[in-house]
């Protein structure tokens, strides 16, 4: 641990490399175009990246699952379109609602976002919305914070008629984050981000570039122009209470 | 000091991991689930030819017409590497007895590797005859499905319920998902009423498959076809395993899948070896694949040897749902004293329970549930590198915002000042000498 330190602080004194990872963390974006399919387990999840907008068509009923991964100091949010059937084929209103769980399945609770709404029989489509935690680089193994890895994205229909059982709908799942930074940065890392192992998926997502390596935080900018201003101020204090040298001396 | 005492404990978890790199635990971890002929996915498509599929009322055409051509499209689109089969049910005898009538299911086309025409020929001759057994085709279908090791789907394609109580379809299914690993069954309903969805959703969920109404032909031939790609989509397979009633009899598991059945009120115990140095990661969750009280929980406990609770992970729900979920990690912590403590005890045997809190919705339901197949569990765990611990709240100890710089700046012109007086005050004492 202490020798990563030493080598984050080696890191430090470039402070270009600094600057340009900074850079690296520049929030995912814009609105690709993703999978056409949904899995049905948490074993079966499609991958999405984040900002790709996952599209499925699927029956009334089904559990529709997919995953995507979030590094720390992203506050991930994920949004939901269920397109419904046509009104006429439909019995009553059904409820509709997304979970959102973390690498080892434990649900994460959203901050913001309707994450479950009940579609009025006339309904034409339910939009759901759910914006978790900020992901944090580590916790105790007690708490249930948000950690960097895989998060699963489960859409279903919880309320609903046997009379509307089995109906067609199209569901569009994105998930999109914010970029916190330095704010949400706590010490510590995880081993390794919570992604399910190799013997229990066959690939696990990554972010596009790759998971962060935990050492930047925009804290080393601050506490350096801290340092810097400190001792400007010192050499001023000095100066004010020094007084001229005198000639001479 | 205490960096040469990290990296002394570094060397060990290095060696450490060499070490296990060599024993038989992660050379297990290493065979690369890939595919051959023997885990080829295998999708059996069971179609009713009860004599109800005569009717016309899909898109004008008849049901079974309707059927015809979605087969088509779906065996024209089949994916190279699924051994697709076709079993009907009810599509040969014509007489009123209800016993042969119940027996009727064929298997119209073996499952193995796909020869289109054949398969195209055979649905052709099709025509909408008996009863709709549904129980038996689906048990018939298992058996076809048998041997191999890749994914087994069922789809079936029915627009009548089961004619052929008193076996009953969805207690078939559960069966037949109790008795292997990794046995979907998917269900579409033509034109279906509310007694047929019942039946049918039923089927689906005792699987963890999908059921779907289908209107239209259209409808039919991409719901289909989406299910044979699901089914060539690689996955891993869990391995079976059976947990105790106590940790002292549990089974040992690696880092894996693994699938299990518990029964309502039924502890299940496993056991995991964590070493020094290392994190173990649990996930649990338990399927409901049978009509169950709106409540549930599942709770998954990581013990001591000596019954101490180390972690846990709990999660309760309520509503329609198909699985309830929960997980733990236990970093278990570097070992400081040097003194070689041998092997054995540096690793520590993690025991973990699992349990629900699932209940039946009626007492009988509870108490044919005794004897029968207990509820579908899903375990994952990994063992990884354990995390740094966190000696700080902020990253590194580090600070961040305008108080800080203030509180920076302020101490450094405080400092400068009394520095500057000192010097002064040093300069006069040195002048008045």
């Amino acid at each position: 641990m202490r020798t990563k330190r030493l080598a984050a602080l080696a890191g430090l004194l470039g402070l270009t490399t600094l600057l340009t990872s900074g850079a690296a963390f520049a929030a995912s974006g814009d609105d690709g175009k993703g999978p056409a399919d949904a899995g049905t387990s948490f074993r079966t999840a499609t991958e999405i990246a984040q900002g790709d907008r996952a599209t499925a068509s699927a029956s009334t009923g089904d559990y529709l699952y997919w995953s995507f991964p979030a590094d720390a100091g992203q506050r991930p949010t994920v949004e939901a379109t269920v397109k419904l059937p046509a009104s006429a084929s439909r019995h009553a209103g059904t409820t509709w609602r997304i979970d959102v769980y973390d690498g080892l399945r434990r649900r994460q609770s959203c901050m913001y976002g309707m994450q479950a709404r009940t579609a009025p029989k006339d309904a034409a489509s339910v939009d759901l919305a759910c914006t978790l935690r900020t992901v944090r680089a580590w916790s105790e193994p007690w708490a249930n914070d948000p950690l960097p890895g895989t998060y699963y994205v489960r859409l279903t229909a919880t309320g609903v008629e046997t009379a509307d059982l089995g109906l067609p709908v199209t569901a569009e799942v994105k998930a999109t984050s914010k970029d916190i930074g330095g704010a949400a940065a706590v010490d510590g890392t995880l081993g390794a981000p919570l992604v399910p192992g190799k013997r229990a998926a066959l690939s696990a997502a990554e972010p596009e570039d790759g998971w962060a390596s935990g050492w930047w935080t925009d804290r080393w900018a601050w506490t350096a122009a801290g340092g810097v201003l400190a001792a400007l101020a010192g050499v001023g204090g000095y100066t004010l209470a020094r007084g001229r040298a005198p000639s001479g001396a | 000091m205490i960096i040469r005492k990290r990296l002394a404990a570094g060397l060990c978890a290095l060696i450490a991991c060499l070490s296990m790199g060599l024993s038989p635990v992660t050379a297990y971890a290493d065979d690369e689930p890939d595919r051959d002929a023997e885990a080829a996915p295998k999708v059996e498509l069971v179609l009713d030819v009860s004599g109800s599929m005569r009717a016309r009322d899909i898109d004008g055409k008849s049901r079974m017409a309707a059927a015809k051509q979605a087969f088509n499209e779906v065996l024209d689109a089949t994916p190279e590497d699924v051994e697709l089969g076709i079993r009907t049910l009810g599509a040969n005898y014509r007489g009123d007895d209800r016993k042969t009538g119940c027996k009727d299911t064929e298997q119209l086309y073996p499952v193995g590797p796909l020869d289109r025409r054949d398969a195209k020929t055979a649905v052709a001759t099709l025509s909408p005859t008996g009863w709709t057994p549904i129980g038996p085709a689906l048990l018939k279908a298992a058996g076809d499905l048998k041997g191999g090791e890749g994914s087994r789907r069922i789809v079936l394609i029915s627009d009548g319920e089961d004619t052929c109580q008193p076996l009953d379809p969805c207690e078939v299914a559960r069966d037949i998902s109790a008795q292997g690993v990794d046995l979907t069954i998917d269900t579409l309903g033509l034109v279906p009423n509310t007694k047929m969805r019942k039946q049918l959703s039923c089927i689906a969920e005792a699987t963890g498959g999908t059921y779907t109404s289908i209107q239209h032909t259209d409808e039919l031939s991409d719901r289909v076809g989406q299910l044979v790609d699901r089914a060539a989509d690689p996955v891993v397979k869990p391995v079976a395993v059976s947990g105790a009633d106590s940790c002292s009899a549990a089974p040992e598991l690696k880092p894996g899948l693994y699938a299990d059945r518990a029964k309502f009120g039924e502890h299940r115990w496993y056991r995991v070896d964590v070493e020094p140095g290392q994190e173990l990661r649990a996930s649990v969750s338990v399927g409901a694949d049978r009509a169950v009280n709106n409540d549930y929980g599942v709770l998954m406990r990581a013990v001591t040897k000596h019954h101490r609770e180390i972690v846990r992970g709990s999660e309760a729900g309520d509503g329609r749902t198909d699985a309830i979920s929960t997980g733990l990690r236990y970093p278990k912590p570097e070992r400081d004293d040097e003194d070689g403590a041998d092997d054995e005890d540096r690793t520590e045997t993690v025991c973990l329970q699992v349990s629900h809190s699932y209940s039946a919705t009626s007492a009988t339901a509870f108490a044919d549930a005794k004897s029968k197949p207990g509820l579908p569990v899903e375990l994952a765990v990994d063992v990884v590198d354990a995390p740094d611990d966190a000696s700080d709240a902020a990253a590194f100890g580090l600070g961040r915002g305008w108080w800080l710089l203030g509180a920076l700046v302020l101490t450094g012109f405080v400092g400068g000042l009394l520095w500057g007086w000192l010097s002064r005050w040093r300069v006069a004492v040195w002048r008045t000498n």
